[in-house]
């Protein structure tokens, strides 16, 4: 009995010592999480933006931008230089999978006129300054649409600020022709924080649309087929 | 009187003069006159195409002639050197701006003298010194392979070198010390298989110019020096490959050498850092046999001496990887096979540098994605998680536990490369 007792305390002390490691792409991306947060929820800094649950295309086309230089971040680009194509699409598709509930909009200081504006652009564009509507590609509902939209709620604002800019500055591209550039580029300054005050203060109705009502109104590189 | 004034004069003279010519007469050593038809770029078979193709991966030309996001192999990626920043240049048969209007004979000469078609000497960055020894069979088919690439026009960017290494006569000097053109840079009587590794090793992969010792003035001993050095201005140390306690594989089966270039892992490593990216990008393409005479010729490597141990192993840090590492990499520092490397009796922690272990804790990292490990698992970053102290403590607990006998280090060496 003693030996026995011995025994299964042995095997419970190799038990425990031996790393569970599985054999799951949940374990592969551990890498991605440690930033994005567990599942790819985002991280609570508002830097490291939520990635469970967008667009599977979305996903991939940034994950090769940033191997490409497109988009530019040396923490991202070290990660994903050695992997291939057919890899970096198998990672955007778990994460695209990943339905979790959204938190509520955190509570924003933004003037109230500030956020009509924003309001105004989103839903209806700037026809002066050739800026069409965000729903126009985004999604009626702006929850992105498949397969390569990305939805615009349910981030900081901050990051819509990091972003908007970034595509202004030429830091930030998608494949040419890079819509999004052009669209920041006519946007002013107040119209981004506007845009991203407002939308950051929305809450998520839902998930990605299947498909756009109509054609969108841009020709846009990184969402041809 | 007089006499000895103009004797005091012409001998320094002579001196300098004499030099000079061996400079020049060095500098022109096996070198062939460019065939006057320059521009007559001979028809290629299929064959020699797709053996061109082969070839550039072998010697991972796009590594440094296809910048990040561009064209591949128009050039343009910078080069940092010690000495200043080298663009790499547009090898598409562009007539403006690439190979278009070079000859066969034009490429060979770069290849194996170092001097390019408008009769410049080429600067090391480019590792001629290695690719030297490739034969003319095969610098014929790299051409060949370049010349059916689609046509970039897309202008090289001059060099940013200082001064004196942007001036010729440095280059002359530097290559009249450390380059001699050679075609028969391996010893002969060894195996064929041998031969074959030593070629590949000393030839287009160019192994010696990470894997090298260099000097003050960045220059290995050879194409076969493999004693490990710095990898200049890149912050990774490429550790020396004919020492066992390093990344030498004289213990190692032959099948596991083979292993890690076409899979990028194997039952003891995992290539990480600059070695992921030449796995990824230029061995794991490399067929069995090649892949087998890589691994002949760096298993019968010379083994060069054994450092003494290092100081007393650190205790601090075991709290740090009981909540951070213990996970994946097991009480015992075991790992799990074929998914996380065993950090016990792991070389890449206990070399003498600390950069290669530090910049992994900081950066994690995949394992590169190969057809024979097409899903690899990423190591998550540091770099946000934990300090400059904390990283000392986990990377000295490593280099101290299950045996390591390897210096302690401080939060001093994390923050210089976290500058990186």
């Amino acid at each position: 009995m003693k030996h026995l007792a011995i025994i299964a305390g042995l095997f419970a002390a190799a038990a425990a010592a031996a790393p569970k490691v599985d054999d799951t792409m949940a374990q592969r991306v551990l890498a991605c999480t440690a930033c994005h947060g567990k599942e790819g929820r985002a991280a609570s800094d508002g830097f490291y933006p939520r990635i469970a649950g967008k667009p599977a295309g979305y996903l991939y086309n940034q994950l090769v931008a940033f191997r490409e230089g497109r988009r530019h971040y040396a923490p991202m680009t070290t990660l994903l230089d050695p992997l291939d194509d057919a890899y970096l699409r198998e990672i955007a598709e778990h994460f695209a999978a990943i339905e979790l509930p959204y938190a509520k909009p955190q509570p924003g200081n933004a003037p109230a006129e500030g956020l009509a504006r924003g309001r105004t652009l989103v839903l209806e564009g700037d026809a002066a300054r050739r800026v069409p509507a965000c729903v126009a590609c985004h999604g009626a509902a702006l929850t992105g649409v498949q397969p390569a939209l990305p939805g615009l709620l349910g981030l900081p604002r901050d990051y819509i600020n990091a972003q908007l800019g970034a595509w202004r500055s030429g830091q930030r591209h998608a494949k040419a022709p890079d819509c999004m550039a052009d669209v920041a580029q006519a946007l002013a300054p107040q119209d981004i924080a506007a845009i991203s005050s407002w939308l950051a203060a929305q809450p998520v109705p839902g998930k990605p649309a299947t498909a756009l009502p109509a054609k969108m109104p841009l020709d846009c590189g990184g969402v041809a087929p | 009187m007089k006499r000895r004034w103009w004797l005091a004069l012409a001998l320094p003279l002579a001196v300098v003069l004499a030099a000079a010519g061996a400079v020049v007469a060095l500098n022109h050593l096996d070198e062939m006159p460019l065939s006057p038809d320059t521009a007559g770029r001979r028809a290629a078979s299929a064959e020699q195409v797709a053996h061109g193709a082969y070839l550039a991966r072998a010697g991972h030309c796009a590594g440094c002639h296809s910048a990040r996001g561009g064209a591949p192999f128009a050039g343009g990626t910078a080069i940092a050197t010690p000495f200043g920043t080298v663009y790499a240049p547009n090898l598409t048969p562009d007539p403006k701006t690439g190979l278009g209007s070079w000859s066969e004979d034009a490429f060979w000469r770069a290849l194996h003298n170092g001097r390019s078609a408008d009769g410049r000497l080429l600067a090391p960055a480019c590792p001629y010194p290695n690719f030297t020894q490739v034969t003319r069979d095969d610098v014929r088919d790299l051409f060949a392979y370049l010349g059916s690439l689609a046509p970039v026009a897309q202008p090289n960017r001059p060099h940013a070198l200082r001064f004196p290494y942007s001036t010729q006569a440095a280059l002359a000097v530097w290559r009249a010390l450390y380059f001699r053109p050679t075609t028969a840079a391996r010893p002969p009587g060894r195996s064929a298989l041998w031969d074959r590794g030593a070629y590949l090793v000393g030839g287009l992969g160019h192994c010696s110019a990470c894997h090298g010792t260099r000097n003050a003035w960045g220059a290995t001993d050879g194409a076969l020096d493999l004693r490990g050095g710095a990898i200049p201005m890149q912050g990774w140390v490429a550790p020396a490959l004919n020492d066992v306690d390093q990344a030498g594989v004289a213990d190692w089966p032959l099948e596991q050498v083979v292993a890690l270039l076409k899979t990028g892992r194997n039952d003891r490593a995992s290539a990480s850092g600059p070695m992921a990216m030449v796995v990824a990008r230029s061995t794991q393409y490399l067929d069995d046999p090649d892949l087998l005479a890589i691994a002949t010729f760096l298993k019968a490597l010379p083994q060069g001496e054994v450092l003494p141990p290092a100081a007393e192993p650190s205790a601090a840090g075991a709290r740090l990887y009981e909540r951070h590492c213990v996970a994946c990499h097991g009480e015992s520092g075991e790992g799990a096979p074929g998914a996380v490397p065993a950090l016990a009796g792991n070389r890449a922690i206990t070399l003498a540098s600390p950069d290669n272990v530090i910049n992994l804790v900081l950066g994690g990292g995949f394992a590169p994605a190969t057809a024979g490990n097409p899903r690899p698992y990423g190591m998550p970053p540091f770099a946000t998680v934990l300090s400059d102290e904390e990283i000392a403590a986990v990377v000295s607990y490593l280099r101290g536990s299950w045996g390591h006998r390897a210096a302690p280090v401080t939060a001093l060496d994390v923050n210089r490369q976290r500058g990186r």
